[in-house]
């Protein structure tokens, strides 16, 4: 028995998201934690320290998500893996809904929970944006899970994994590969991933005005975000607004600075462990789902704020 | 045989683009200050003529809904929620199948897999500009069932295009699209912020781990939308008259068994009070969640 996870990798490593993947799977008990992964890969990618035994690798480096998951459901097979899991992150929206109907799979996409087999096999996922949660039963022999990305953390088996070359055969495709521009050029944490977060809104006034911001994320080695409309009018990349209709995070510390709290902005950001608002109206809506709160202008809270975080890592 | 009438065929369409070209040469000099876009376009025109397209629609709670749960916490409870188009597949995929048709010719057809209480958003759908509408009648299923359905309808279509949302804001699986693809054998463009047509390839920008890639693809394909691959647009008087009378075809359900079920619904437990910092001690902030919330 054995289970298959999908890892994405990243100059020759599996991403954070993937790890987590790795850690969920070696946490099920359901066999040995077998990877595939393809592209450039270095030694085991770093995954037999995050529950990998064995590692699948196919050296091609770019292929289509089709591809991807025909090659990855002809890994399950070849591994007797009843159980495929992918980190919910971008490139497990492209290939897991492809293997799920390869392998006559039921799947749980978004799962925030380990499957509960006491009675069938329950996984619990995110629904209604963060504002509730879902049991879902899967009735089929195979089936695929997709975790969303900081919803089960790292978990560390310092193990070592074989590589062994996986050369299945990936079909054709009719997609091509014109050109990769990464979101950030110094190799910051990707925002669904980041386990800080330093958000902020229209409270900011303008864009030139982010610089404390900024300055607050890098101290932290956090990712920063934005309001909607913050995206919207152009303030700050598309890729940085979360909430409803932007994206959903979960990280350990998520600030909110000059953020009403709208229930929009609220449902993509109320799964992160701790929030701390600031805002310089006392009566804001986001203050109630916040744990620590700072009620003062952020253009004079900041610059002491970040002093204060500047002592704090230097000690 | 074939091949002759083939090459001929070739010759011919090769001589027209020349012979458009050259009516474009002349228009030219009329207009010194044509854009490089509008050369794109026609140029698009020449291959992407009249694109059949489906655009993949769904109906869910407005964003300011409560979410509260009925049956002993196995039923969604709709009472005073009102519905709307799924932000995703309103705002981006079906307006960039209507900017696309307007650019190029062709036909935005939607689909909906549901009952007939999703005819007001279907309807909506149809003012904003899409020319007919097709509802699977069948109470809503699991993503799987939801795929095949629309599967089943798009295989003898033609379909050029297939655009869905990136994902529901009620279930958040963004399943569906990539479903379709597998199963009808097309290519999935997941998560697309931009589309354009150049000849006969399609130019995706999407979203992938860590950046946004550039693909081309050539031939049908689905796609899923996310922010940026349109600009959301208000149903106008007219488009919403015209939308009475435009085609609303309600098919019968093809039969699947469902491969997950939700059993049960919980919210989330509730924050506990704020703690208050004052605002010229911003150090003793760091200290709480430092000492206190140990999450620096
Ligand atoms: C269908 C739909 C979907 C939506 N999806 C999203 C979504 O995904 N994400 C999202 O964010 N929004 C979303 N919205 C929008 C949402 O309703 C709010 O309008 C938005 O979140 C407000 O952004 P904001 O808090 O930055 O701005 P505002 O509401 O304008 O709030 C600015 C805040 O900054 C404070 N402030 C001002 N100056 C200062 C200062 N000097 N110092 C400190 N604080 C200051 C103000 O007190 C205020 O609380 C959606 C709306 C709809 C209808």
């Amino acid at each position: 028995m054995s289970v298959l996870v999908y890892t994405d990798l990243h100059d020759g490593k599996a991403s954070k998201g993937s790890l987590e993947a790795l850690s969920y799977a070696s946490k099920m008990n359901a066999g040995d934690v077998v990877a595939f992964c393809h592209g450039t890969l270095n030694g085991d990618g770093g995954m037999g320290a995050f529950g990998a035994a064995k590692v699948l690798h196919n050296a091609t480096e770019n292929l289509d998500a089709g591809q991807i998951a025909k090659l990855v459901t002809d890994a399950a097979a070849q591994t007797g893996a009843d159980v495929v899991v992918f980190s919910h992150d971008n490139s497990g929206k492209a290939v897991a809904p492809r293997v799920a109907v390869r392998m006559n799979a039921g799947i749980v996409a978004g799962a925030i929970s380990l499957p509960d087999t006491s009675a069938g096999y329950v996984v619990r996922k995110s629904v209604f944006s963060g504002k509730a949660m879902a049991d879902v039963s899967l009735k089929t022999g195979k089936k695929v899970i997709s975790i969303v990305p900081n919803s089960f953390g790292l978990h560390r088996t310092d193990g070592t994994a074989s590589v062994e070359t996986f050369n299945g055969d990936a079909g054709s495709s009719s997609v091509k590969v014109r050109s990769f521009k990464p979101t950030s050029t110094d190799g910051a944490v990707p925002l669904p991933e980041a386990d800080i977060v330093v958000s902020a809104g229209r409270g900011m006034k303008g864009p030139e005005n982010w610089g404390p911001v900024e300055e607050l994320a890098s101290i932290f080695g956090a990712a920063t975000a934005c309001s909607r409309p913050v995206a919207d009018i152009g303030w700050r990349p598309h890729h940085e607004h979360v909430g409803q209709t932007g994206i959903a995070i979960r990280p350990t510390l998520y600030f909110a600075i000059g953020i009403s709290g709208a229930i929009q902005h609220l449902a993509g950001v109320n799964g992160s462990k701790v929030i701390v608002v600031i805002n310089k109206d006392p009566e804001a809506p986001f203050f109630k789902a916040a744990d620590y709160g700072i009620v003062g202008d952020a253009f004079e809270v900041l610059p002491k704020l970040i002093e204060a975080a500047k002592s704090f890592k230097s000690h | 045989m074939i091949k002759e009438i083939e090459s001929s065929k070739n010759q011919l369409f090769q001589k027209n683009v020349r012979n458009i070209m050259r009516a474009y040469e002349i228009e030219l000099n009329f207009r010194a200050n044509l854009s490089g876009q509008k050369w794109l376009s026609l140029q698009a025109r020449i291959k992407y003529k009249n694109m059949k397209i489906l655009v993949c629609i769904s109906k869910a709670p407005d964003t300011t809904s409560r979410i509260a749960f009925t049956d002993n916490n196995t039923k969604f409870d709709e009472n005073g929620v009102q519905y709307i188009v799924n932000p995703y597949d309103e705002w981006y995929a079906l307006v960039k199948g209507i900017e696309l048709k307007e650019a190029l010719g062709g036909n935005v057809t939607t689909i909906t897999v549901g009952g007939a209480d999703n005819e007001p958003i279907i309807r909506k759908a149809l003012a904003i500009g899409a020319d007919d509408a097709v509802r699977v009648d069948l109470e809503t299923g699991d993503s799987f069932v939801v795929a095949s359905q629309i599967a089943a309808y798009a295989k003898d279509q033609g379909f050029d295009l297939i655009l869905c949302g990136k994902e529901t804001i009620n279930y958040n699986s963004s399943l569906v699209g990539g479903m379709v693809a597998e199963m009808l054998n097309m290519p999935y463009l997941s998560l697309a912020t931009s589309l354009t047509m150049e000849g006969s390839t399609a130019i995706v920008e999407r979203e992938v781990q860590g950046g946004m890639e550039v693909l081309e693809v050539t031939g049908p394909f689905v796609l899923s939308a996310a922010k940026g691959l349109a600009e959301q647009r208000i149903p106008n008087m007219r488009g919403i008259m015209a939308a009475r009378t435009k085609p609303l075809n309600v098919i019968a359900a093809v039969s699947v068994d469902q491969t997950a079920e939700i059993v049960s619904y919980t919210l989330p437990a509730p924050k506990g009070a704020c703690k208050y910092v004052d605002a010229d001690h911003p150090e003793e902030l760091i200290r709480l969640l430092h000492e206190d919330a140990k999450v620096i």
